[in-house]
């Protein structure tokens, strides 16, 4: 099986100031991995890289694309990586704002990314929106409204719909339950527990939320100063870490 | 089908001025389709630190653990899940599920994680939670609102839900009634009748002789203190 993303030496300088150094790891088709790390330890930088949001100092990002197999994303067109990014990737930010276009309807949040890609007929972007609506529990009389008027968890849902309505195959998260209150957190990460399992998505997610990435991610990767100091699957990371600055993370959680 | 070879492990505590714990040492076991194999040995001796090195769970210092084709402790990870998913189920005593999901999902979610359509799964699951008596008005709420032993139950019907070939069992017994203990231990000899491998911790002696074909102290393996 050929891997989704393969990221190889990645690193990213601001100025003589560290983003990250020397990421390596690959990614395959339905898995999850999740990076974690206090502020400042360069994961979203990682995952602006990966993302094609920064460029990388150094590094390649080879995704494996439909059309021509693996690609590196780090040099290619400036109009090939937006496409991709409209089609095979999502960004889901952590503040929906990011993400969501404030002064459009719901159901036009949605429907744009559909027109995006070529869809044309109002009546099938409409049904398409609604049924994406429904599937993140935004009920269908809300589609006219904007999100401006939405609750934080609601712009978050409508957010994720957004992003997953043209299909994509890999998508990257930056804090997706951050600022959310508990209960609406779990609801939404059965949500995406759910469309990872049910349409083969991959994904990357950045958090610092431990508890999360334990339900979330299948892989986890702990970044420490710009640096991976440890990798491995998510409950063996979280239940035996070999790295004192995991080891220190992991007993600093505060239990409920 | 589990094939433990001169298994060792340590932890090194890196905060606390890097003490280094030897917890096991020379850990040898085989265990056949079929077959149950109970640990033992006083609290502490490492029965479930052997039994989460199985699962992956913990790291291996040196040795092999070869469950199937494939050796636990050089695996990656995707290869770990893989095995997890399809051939390795673990029962811990602890149910550790996204909260707000309805019990009926929690139970049906390692079959469909094989490809089991929900209907079937869903079918299953009834089966499986009313043979643990679970109320049915229960079903539709999630697991995490439930007393101590109801979680137990459902934590086993999840374990139990996809037929591994191999198994985990830590304390499946623990806290449960007379007629539960007994479902529990007719659903372990299902499983060794229809040929899994199972590696169990039981405190319940009565229990332990029932289902389980051996036992081992893991306590020869603890290595000595220096």
């Amino acid at each position: 099986m050929t891997p989704l993303l393969q990221v190889t030496d990645i690193s990213k300088y601001y100025g003589s100031r560290l983003g990250c150094r020397g990421v390596n790891f690959d990614l395959y088709p339905g898995e999850v991995l999740g990076i974690v790390g206090e502020s400042g330890s360069g994961k979203s930088t990682l995952l602006n890289c990966l993302a094609g949001h920064q460029e990388p100092d150094s590094g390649a990002v080879i995704f494996d694309t439909r059309a021509d197999g693996p690609k590196d994303t780090v040099t290619m067109s400036e109009p090939e990586r937006r496409m991709l990014s409209r089609t095979d990737w999502a960004f889901v930010h952590q503040n929906a704002r990011d993400g969501l276009r404030m002064g459009v309807s719901a159901g036009g949040n949605v429907g744009e990314r559909l027109m995006a890609v070529g869809a044309r007929h109002y009546g099938d972007i409409r049904g398409t929106a609604i049924d994406w609506l429904d599937k993140v529990e935004i009920s269908d009389e809300r589609t006219d409204d904007r999100p401006s008027q939405f609750s934080g968890g609601m712009q978050q849902r409508l957010q994720i719909a957004r992003n997953l309505v043209t299909g994509p195959r890999l998508i990257f998260m930056d804090e997706p339950t951050g600022g959310l209150d508990v209960s609406v957190q779990a609801r939404l990460l059965d949500l995406l527990r759910g469309l990872v399992r049910e349409l083969g998505l991959s994904a990357i997610v950045v958090t610092h939320d431990l508890a999360v990435v334990r339900l979330l991610a299948d892989r986890l990767m702990v970044m420490k100063d710009g640096h991976v100091i440890e990798t491995g699957l998510t409950d063996q990371v979280l239940d035996d870490p070999q790295h004192g600055y995991t080891q220190l993370l992991v007993s600093s959680v505060l239990q409920v | 089908m589990i094939n433990i070879e001169n298994v060792s492990k340590n932890f090194t505590l890196h905060n606390q001025n890097s003490v280094v714990i030897p917890v096991m040492q020379g850990a040898n076991m085989l265990v056949q389709p079929g077959e149950c194999v109970g640990l033992t040995g006083s609290s502490g001796a490492g029965k479930s630190t052997l039994m989460r090195m199985v699962y992956g769970n913990y790291l291996t210092q040196a040795g092999r653990i070869m469950v199937g084709d494939l050796d636990i402790v050089t695996a990656l990870p995707r290869q770990i899940l893989d095995l997890r998913r399809d051939t390795l189920g673990y029962v811990s005593q602890f149910l550790r599920v996204v909260p707000r999901v309805p019990t009926l999902d929690v139970v049906s979610e390692p079959m469909l994680a094989v490809g089991v359509t929900r209907e079937v799964a869903h079918e299953r699951a009834r089966i499986l939670l009313t043979k643990l008596r679970i109320p049915e008005r229960l079903w539709s709420l999630s697991p995490l609102t439930f007393s101590g032993g109801e979680q137990q139950r459902v934590n086993i019907a999840r374990g139990f839900a996809h037929e591994y070939p191999a198994m985990l069992l830590d304390e499946p017994t623990a806290s449960l009634d007379i007629a539960n203990r007994e479902t529990v231990l007719s659903l372990i000899e299902d499983a060794k009748a229809r040929g899994a491998a199972i590696i169990g911790i039981f405190h319940d002696e009565a229990a332990r002789a029932r289902v389980c074909d051996r036992e081992v102290d893991v306590s020869i393996f603890t290595p000595k203190a220096a």
